[in-house]
């Protein structure tokens, strides 16, 4: 029925109408517009056009304490205040649907089963920023999503949700579906930037930030998905509504990836300041670990994230608790890992990929990344050697805060807390040329 | 011209939605990728042609994105995620196993052109793992006996 085989928590969403983001991703009817309308759909986006100014939503999306779902966690309208208002310039919108941190599947199931959600928060966004050309910029391999957001497209055209003069205003707005190249850099917001120019997908310094000259260096908002689907809901119900969700200072619904070594991955939907060992253990959502093995450790914002250790599980998912536990939220995915899993192992998986995903601008990065990957690689191969552990804490130091963009810290703060949580196993790696735990995962 | 004419216009018609025309590489690319099933200096021209780019531009842009294959690929491209949601459920094993089965290593192709096995970084698939992508489709929640089929499904396909 669905493209993907993914697991939701819709069914709980439909019952409780705080979680607004999942109601009708289980509803295989949700992807054509007349059920999307049916069920209250565009309503926000012609509240907004028709009797709301720009400045009013930028103020109410404040208000409502919604912050970036990309990784940041960046206040969504204090973003879009951030664009000049006297600029002669065209304004742009672009959705980060890039979806590439490891752990990450959640922009896929928006798009996949309801894509006129994520058209309505782009226009409404765009609406609030002065922009009349909105991209959604996807992933090349989502090509699923891209299929479906550009049959949405087209009816969100045929039902006058987008085009000239909407709902009578005189309000033009298109949109365009962009197919992007896979690169996980491509997310990075402005690698994205050139990447949609055409360019090789590398990151630019800042300043000047997007917002002042982003897009063909004109005025440019980049929010991701999630973020987008999320402000009909606030427009609809306002902001006063929203912040009852949640926690005070982190308000509003996430929906959290989780995957690993769980007995029931998939996508939920939960009120931000959700327990992560109830996220993991409780039957509705994870229903605890395979094999009801021993958990070892849990990456809970994406592979960019600190590593939490078992004994630190009893953490409340919001962005000040995970930041108080030493770690973050980033995207939401949530990596769970048991006893048997070598962290050594974890890790190579991890750089690896920062050095194949690694744009090459800054030194640091381009050349540090390599390096970690020759040096895990040998102690993960049974060659490590003594002073190891030191060598790699010194090439991460010399990365951290000292790239272009956040793909170096990224790259590095997982080994770094990998080694402060798990030093007794990296060094009995280098001193027994071997694992200190069997990893050797079958497939079913 | 490699490009067919469906391709072509389909690229002509993305031009013309972008305030400039080198934002229309990426998906002219794709489009090329598509039906092409791999990029080339051949591709890189049509595609500059169409889009009125210098050809050297394209090639810039093309080179870096791993996505494209640059040289001839089996019918079916098989990439296999091997990052780390994949791998805590036995993303090794699975390419193992088709190793067996194609009786090839990761990287190359059968005599018979049908399939090229890969591994590549995450697709976004990460609550549904393993999972692998063939050509333009997804397959997920990845057990030996599904994988048999598939592959079984594509040979007798072909
Ligand atoms: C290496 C890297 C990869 C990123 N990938 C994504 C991505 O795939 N999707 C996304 O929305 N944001 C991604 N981001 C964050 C974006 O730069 C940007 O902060 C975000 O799209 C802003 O949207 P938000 O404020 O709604 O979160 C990435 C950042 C970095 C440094
Ligand atoms: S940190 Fe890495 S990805 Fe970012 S600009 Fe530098 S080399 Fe590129």
């Amino acid at each position: 029925m669905f493209y993907s085989p993914v697991i939701t928590n819709a069914a709980e969403a439909v019952k409780n109408e705080k979680l607004h983001l999942f109601r009708f991703v289980e509803d295989s009817e949700q992807v054509k517009i007349g059920t999307y309308e049916a069920h209250g759909g565009y309503q926000a986006w012609k509240k907004a056009l028709t009797s709301m100014q720009p400045a009013q939503i930028v103020e109410e999306v404040k208000k409502s304490g919604l912050r970036g779902r990309g990784g940041a966690g960046f206040p969504t309208g204090m973003k879009w205040s951030f664009i000049p208002k006297d600029s002669p310039k065209p304004r742009y919108l672009i959705c980060n649907a890039d979806e590439s941190e490891p752990g990450t599947c959640k922009d896929r199931v928006l798009m996949e089963r309801d894509p006129h959600a994520v058209i309505e928060g782009m226009a409404i966004a765009a609406y609030a920023i002065g922009c009349h050309r909105m991209f959604i910029y996807i992933r090349g391999e989502f090509n699923h999503s891209i299929i479906r957001l550009e049959t949405a497209v087209k009816e969100a055209y045929a039902h006058k949700h987008l085009g000239k003069n909407i709902y009578g205003t005189g309000y033009d707005l298109d949109m365009v579906v962009h197919s992007g190249g896979g690169a996980y850099i491509c997310g990075e917001e402005t690698a994205l930037l050139n990447s949609l120019e055409g360019e090789r997908g590398m990151s630019r310094i800042r300043p000047p930030f997007p917002a002042i000259e982003g897009l063909y260096a004109c005025p440019t908002i980049v929010n991701n998905v999630e973020t987008l689907a999320s402000v009909p809901h606030i427009i609809n119900r306002g902001a006063d509504w929203y912040r009852t969700l949640g926690t005070e200072k982190s308000s509003g619904t996430k929906i959290f990836s989780l995957s690993g070594h769980v007995k029931r991955p998939g996508n939920y939907e939960v009120e931000l300041g959700f327990n992560l060992k109830k996220l993991i253990y409780d039957p509705a959502y994870g229903g605890g670990i395979l094999g009801d093995k021993k958990i070892k450790g849990v990456i809970p914002g994406g592979s960019s994230t600190p590593f939490l250790k078992a004994d630190m599980l009893d953490v409340n998912l919001d962005y000040e608790s995970l930041a108080q536990a030493g770690s973050m939220l980033g995207s939401g995915a949530v990596i769970v890992f048991h006893e048997d899993t070598c962290i050594v192992w974890v890790i190579l998986k991890l750089i690896h990929f920062y050095r194949h995903e690694s744009c090459g601008k800054c030194t640091p990065c381009r050349e540090g990344t390599g390096w970690l990957e020759q040096i895990i690689g040998r102690i993960e191969a049974g060659g490590g050697k003594p002073g190891d552990i030191e060598l790699i804490e010194d090439v991460c130091g010399n990365i951290l805060g000292r790239t272009i963009c956040p793909l170096g810290d990224a790259a590095v703060m997982p080994i770094q807390s990998a080694i402060k949580h798990w030093r007794d196993e990296w060094q009995f790696h280098i001193d027994n040329k071997k694992c200190m735990v069997k990893t050797n995962f079958e497939f079913r | 011209m490699i490009l067919n004419d469906e391709a072509i216009a389909k690229i002509k018609e993305r031009v013309g939605l972008y305030p400039q025309s080198k934002s229309a590489i990426l998906p002219a690319l794709t489009i090329a990728y598509h039906q092409v099933g791999y990029l080339n200096d051949k591709v890189y021209k049509d595609i500059a042609d169409i889009i009125k780019v210098p050809c050297v531009e394209i090639a810039e842009a093309a080179t870096f994105y791993t996505m494209f294959p640059k040289e001839p690929v089996g019918k079916y491209l098989i990439q296999v995620c091997h990052n780390i949601s994949c791998a805590l459920l036995g993303a090794d094993s699975l390419i193992s196993y088709l190793e067996q089965k194609l009786e090839i290593k990761k990287g190359e192709t059968t005599r018979d052109n049908l399939f090229t096995l890969v591994t590549v970084e995450c697709l976004g698939s990460c609550a549904t793992a393993p999972m692998m992508q063939i050509n333009q489709d997804y397959y997920e929640n990845l057990t030996r006996e599904k994988v048999d089929k598939i592959i079984e499904e594509l040979r007798a396909k072909a």
